[in-house]
């Protein structure tokens, strides 16, 4: 087992391969991701993006390459041993039940229960009204059913969800794809939150203001590699929209 | 078409309570209705064989909510229902003592429902393909077990479970009543209940959390499976005789009874008390029917038009759901 992660890293991906039949989705692609920082990848469809998070986060495996956890190494993860490590991801829809209220939604599958089987309704939604006012998310009715609630009310309860259940690293799949601009806005800010709170986030978008916005580091990916690797820092938005344009 | 648009209004609290409320004021409405036309039906003795009959389709509404609510359905179990009769009939004939046949009856319920369960979850076969599929082959197992005959003369005590007196009442109400009570403690208070409902409302979202689908999924067929093997073990002691054709197309009224009752045939959403309300609707105006002298072939003819209009009401509120949504 190598021990490649340093202190600052949470994750190393280390040259990994996938291919569909013919078709290499990744070409030996090599990251890291920063303990407490936000990495975004952009690039566009058919780049690579989403199979890399579905590598992450247990969905594929890779045809080659190590996944290296907190010093751990990996060939390839589950959802379990994802989950197990501290990593969530939020993807697109969700994956909210919309007949669930919000409490129901942020303990699904850890519900608290009396005597190991009666579910304590009244802990979990003290619980609920504590982790949404740390994250000073405000959702005015926690009963109401989250499919009622707004795209950014149920962005923030699917990212609640992810802090709930002892999560390190959040995923982001294009997090704010569906929603207004006022929604954007919210979830964006919440996003951006997340590090000093003690998360590390990655995260997948087309929108490059937003990227630039909330991202600590980019990363450029087409074909099935990483063609660019920039800290924010030292970078400008008209600098990296220059960058991405030579993509297409 | 403005009760209709009410009926199925988005609102789920009050739209769930609206039409469990309809459900009721109907149901008065047609106890009035009957007890003025009949000085028969409303005697306590009229009344006891209503809550009688509605208590074999109670017990088997119960598991069909839990499955329906999970996005699935369960056309086997009036199958299950005569196959189990079958097996308790012949057991009690070779002389195995009455409680431990009764027993084993109602487990081979749970294990016939398990059958279903493990296709259905293990291969990702849709439930309707899998308990038609299995409403065939126990029905077959059942009518070539008895060549088609009924099986009979078992030991008189053997009768309790479907004609036995405690007190006022007969032991198939206490026993619906009490899977009631089961049924309303596992939806509202056990993780059971709300996997149950999670898996009707976002299969996914509940395997990204981590929770075991399968184990979940297989165990609700078992439960419908059971209840079943309740019902075929009332049924064959009501009738002393194990039926080889009971339960014949009875799936149909328990699932028109399910979803009358407002639980989503689509799942993530079931109404347990909307169930027990149109059981008793339905036993009422089969009831009622009878008293009037009305053949039964209009009985039949109200069920298919119950289940027509439920099914509709039912889909409009599931479109109008992802409308919003």
């Amino acid at each position: 087992m190598s021990m490649v992660c340093t202190s600052d890293e949470f994750v190393y991906l280390e040259n990994i391969s996938k291919s569909f039949g013919k078709l290499e989705a990744l070409k030996n692609v090599s990251l890291k991701l920063e303990r407490n920082k936000i990495t975004s990848l952009v690039g566009d469809n058919g780049s690579g993006k989403s199979t890399l998070i579905k590598v992450l986060s247990g969905s594929l495996k890779p045809n080659n390459g190590t996944i290296h956890i907190n010093g751990k190494a990996y060939k390839h993860l589950t959802p379990k041993i994802a989950n197990e490590n501290g990593i969530s991801t939020v993807y697109q829809d969700l994956s909210l039940d919309n007949y669930k209220d919000a409490v129901g939604n942020i303990f699904l599958g850890k519900e608290v229960t009396k005597f190991g089987f009666i579910l304590n309704y009244n802990e979990m939604q003290k619980q609920t009204e504590k982790l949404l006012e740390k994250l000073e998310i405000d959702i005015p009715y926690l009963r109401t059913p989250v499919g009622y609630l707004s795209g950014g009310q149920r962005q923030s309860v699917a990212i609640a969800r992810s802090i709930f259940q002892g999560k390190k690293l959040i995923i982001f799949d294009e997090p704010t794809a569906a929603m207004g601009l006022k929604e954007s806005i919210a979830a964006n800010k919440l996003i951006k939150s997340l590090p000093s709170k003690g998360f590390t986030v990655l995260m997948i978008s087309h929108d490059l203001n937003q990227v630039f916005d909330i991202a600590d580091r980019i990363f450029v990916m087409r074909n099935g590699e990483i063609i660019k690797d920039a800290v924010k820092s030292d970078i400008t938005l008209t600098e990296l929209k220059a960058g991405i344009s030579e993509i297409y | 078409m403005k009760i209709i648009n009410r009926f199925v209004r988005n609102d789920e609290g009050v739209d769930r309570s609206f039409a469990q409320a309809f459900l009721f004021f109907v149901l008065i409405l047609l106890v009035a209705f009957l007890t003025s036309k009949s000085p028969f039906f409303f005697t306590w003795n009229n009344i006891r064989n209503i809550l009688d009959n509605t208590s074999l389709q109670l017990i088997l509404a119960i598991g069909m909510t839990f499955v329906i609510s999970s996005g699935g359905i369960d056309l086997s179990i009036g199958s299950v229902v005569a196959l189990s009769g079958i097996a308790i009939g012949l057991m009690l004939n070779a002389g195995v003592p009455i409680i431990v046949a009764a027993m084993m009856g109602v487990l081979l319920g749970g294990v016939l429902g398990a059958f279903n369960g493990f296709l259905i979850s293990e291969f990702k076969i849709a439930s309707f393909v899998v308990t038609i599929g299995s409403m065939s082959l126990y029905r077959g197992i059942s009518l070539v077990i008895t060549k088609g005959q009924p099986i009979y003369g078992f030991p008189s005590g053997f009768t309790f479970f479907g004609k036995g007196n405690l007190g006022e009442i007969n032991p198939p109400i206490v026993i619906a009543t009490l899977m009631v009570i089961l049924a309303f403690l596992l939806f509202k208070y056990t993780k059971y209940g709300q996997y149950t409902l999670s898996i009707g409302g976002n299969e996914e979202a509940l395997r990204r959390v981590g929770v075991n689908i399968k184990f979940y999924k297989s165990s609700i067929y078992v439960f419908s499976g059971i209840c079943a093997g309740i019902v075929g073990l009332i049924l064959t002691s009501r009738l002393n005789a194990a039926e080889p054709n009971a339960g014949f197309m009875l799936e149909t009224n328990i699932i028109a009874a399910v979803i009358l009752g407002g639980t989503s045939m689509n799942g993530g959403r079931a109404s347990l008390s909307g169930t027990v309300i149109a059981c008793i609707l339905l036993s009422v105006v089969r009831n009622g029917l009878t008293i009037m002298s009305i053949s039964s072939y209009y009985q039949q003819l109200f069920i298919g038009f119950i289940i027509l209009l439920s099914v509709s009401i039912s889909e409009i509120r599931q479109r109008r759901q992802l409308q919003i949504n």
